[in-house]
């Protein structure tokens, strides 16, 4: 009976992205064929250019770094059944906190007291702007999705307020260059990885997933996250106060998102660029879908995005690299449409025997 | 006098797009579908009006791409939502994602730029001597989008079909169990959003006489906000979509004077948006079975 139970979980877990990888290979040939070249060549050149050397395997670790944050934002959230759809503008809120916090300490500040400053300020940032919709849905019974997506376009026009009016380099859309908090890249320690722009982050963000993990299966705080997320009414009736869950929850998955700043404001280019997230935000629910909202899947998504979007630049000579945003959507239509009819199959297969 | 002529006629120029795309979401979101997708249906439009256009050397030709632009990603996700019950969220944000990579991969293919496409022809008459106002009553686009907004609520307010629209957005098992055919209606209502939002995207493209890669810029996120602050009523969101162009034409106008900065003009819709859902103005209900997909 439990390995029955074990094996549906499998195939439920595993089905769905290959389905979706198995459409993102038919449709990613037509586009190719489309284009005059051959599929075998350019999915090789994929494969070269992204974990085929240091340099493209960096960037895959890289993406991957701000992939895992703001994929968690999502999965977290999920658990408690809630959409965090405000991952683009938590992680904006996050990088610009960190950016503004590394100026504003005096320089020369050790990186030992700087890194986890800027650090906090991400965290709090991104959990500040998270914290509003868990806030409104707490409070005034707002949907959540509709004040994350509109909360995006709010936060993203008040930072280019602020940095076009008060903190810009002169002809540039950026704010100066931090004074401390910067995070070693790793080609310092492993040279082959010259040129790339993969840093210390990785390794905050992938504590952070392990961290994610703990608090969710092994905390009081956690059961009750996914209790809410599971049957909100029963875990009230339990005596889960629902809406301080909520809020709860939210303010994390901000603060995951805002953590997903520091990889490119303290590890790559040590300031807040308008923009630089460059659809992380919303990438993010692609990882956490295909994760499956476990922390471990949101890291193997997070690589696999990470590769596709680090693969576009690799095939740029054969194929626009636009063909990737394409084999995205894809993805993320694939999955979101295979999860429902996987399950069904399954447990309809199953069900029939159990019976 | 004719300053108040001229931003009475850049409203409406402002407003065509959200007026098409809104008019369009408020039927998808009253059958039970959720419009994230405004986005996407209006970029493939915009860009199938350009190929059409171009190819073509006639804006009706390119009308008629427009609206099978928007048809086509309206289908992909009904199916994708409706025959395979997938979150309909998930696969607002794909379509949009697979609209912006779609028509930036053709726009290489087609117009060897990652940019913009060439001129292509579009409505009305066009240089400088041309006065806004002329321009605007001479695109037939402009009345049609005019005239969505009234067709659409007299399509759910006073129609059979409407009134299926209602039924499958507020409770689809009663009205399952009524004989609605549930899943036909909300096909036919998220076509008809494609087709709606296409045409938004039509007047964009038809209107600046190209394509430029990621031109709606928002503004399907705007339509939604118009529906959601016109809490889900036809007549309403139209009345919000003139009130957010209208903003917006008043930020342009005033761009030389200091003050507001144009920032905080861009988040009117939003913040008013999340104002109404909430319920500080009015309370605020969406269609009960929104974004539910089990049948």
């Amino acid at each position: 009976m439990t390995t029955t139970i074990a094996r549906r979980r499998v195939e439920e877990a595993l089905l769905p992205p290959l389905v979706a990888l198995l459409v993102a290979l038919v449709v990613g040939d037509i586009l190719i064929i489309l284009v005059g070249q051959s599929p075998s060549a350019v999915f090789r050149l994929m494969l070269s250019g992204t974990w085929g050397n240091w340099y493209g395997f960096g960037q895959v670790l890289y993406k991957a770094t701000t992939l895992i944050c703001t994929g968690l934002a999502v999965s977290v959230a999920l658990r408690a059944g809630l959409f965090n759809i405000g991952g683009e503008g938590q992680l904006a809120a996050g990088g610009f906190a960190a950016a503004v916090m590394g100026l504003a300490l005096p320089p020369g500040t050790p990186g030992v007291v700087a890194i986890p400053v800027c650090i906090a300020a991400a965290l709090a940032a991104g959990g500040l702007v998270g914290a509003i919709p868990g806030v409104m849905k707490a409070r005034f019974g707002a949907h959540e999705v509709i004040v994350t997506i509109m909360l995006n376009f709010i936060v993203l026009a008040f930072l280019n307020w602020i940095v076009a009016s008060h903190l810009h380099v002169p002809e540039t859309l950026h704010t100066p260059e931090m004074r401390a908090g910067t995070v070693a890249r790793l080609m310092e320690w492993v040279s082959p990885f010259h040129g790339s722009a993969v840093n210390a982050s990785l390794f905050i963000a992938i504590i952070a997933a392990t961290l994610v993990g703990w608090m969710l299966f092994r905390t009081r705080a956690g059961y009750e996250l996914r209790a809410v997320g599971l049957q909100p009414d029963a875990a009230e009736y339990g005596g889960v106060r629902v809406g301080t869950v909520w809020i709860r929850t939210f303010l994390i998955a901000g603060a995951l998102a805002g953590l997903g700043g520091i990889n490119y404001v303290l590890g790559y280019k040590h300031y807040y660029e308008e923009g630089f997230g460059g659809g992380a935000g919303f990438l993010g629910i692609a990882v956490a879908l295909v994760g499956r909202n476990h922390p471990l899947g949101v890291i193997i998504a997070a690589f696999l995005f990470a590769t596709l979007s680090q693969g576009g630049l690799a095939i740029h000579a054969l194929v626009p690299k636009q063909m990737v945003e394409v084999l995205q959507g894809v993805v993320i239509l694939a999955v979101a449409a295979a999860v429902p009819e996987v399950r069904r199959l399954v447990s309809g297969a199953r069900g029939g025997v159990a019976a | 006098m004719t300053e108040i002529a001229a931003f009475i006629a850049q409203t409406i120029r402002i407003a065509i797009p959200y007026l098409f795309a809104a008019s369009g979401g408020v039927v998808a979101e009253r059958a039970g579908v959720v419009s994230l997708t405004l986005e996407g249906f209006m970029l493939t439009g915009a860009f199938a009006a350009t190929l059409g256009s171009f190819y073509s050397g006639s804006p009706w030709i390119g009308v008629l791409c427009g609206i099978g632009g928007g048809l086509l990603f309206g289908l992909i996700h009904a199916v994708a939502s409706i025959r395979y019950r997938a979150d309909q969220i998930v696969t607002g944000i794909a379509i949009n994602l697979l609209a912006v990579g779609l028509t930036r991969f053709f726009l290489l293919m087609a117009f060897d730029s990652s940019s913009n496409s060439p001129r292509v022809p579009g409505f009305g008459i066009t240089g400088d001597a041309a006065s806004l106002t002329g321009a605007l009553l001479r695109n037939p686009l402009v009345w049609l989008g005019l005239m969505a907004i009234p067709a659409v609520a007299w399509l759910v307010h006073y129609t059979p079909f409407g009134l299926r629209v209602r039924a499958v957005g507020e409770h689809p098992a009663a009205a399952e169990t009524l004989g609605v055919p549930v899943k036909r209606v909300r096909y036919l209502a998220v076509a008809l959003s494609g087709i709606l939002a296409g045409l938004g995207g039509v007047y964009l493209a038809l209107d600046q006489h190209q394509f430029t890669d990621s031109m709606t810029a928002g503004r399907g996120f705007i339509a939604l906000a118009a529906i959601i602050f016109g809490r889900w009523e036809p007549v309403r969101a139209g009345l919000a979509c003139l009130l957010f162009a209208a903003a917006e034409t008043l930020q342009i106008q005033l761009q030389g004077m200091q003050g507001i900065p144009s920032q905080f003009v861009q988040m009117i819709p939003y913040v008013l948006t999340i104002v109404a859902v909430g319920g500080f103005v009015a309370r605020s209900t969406p269609p009960a079975a929104l974004g539910k997909t089990e049948d």
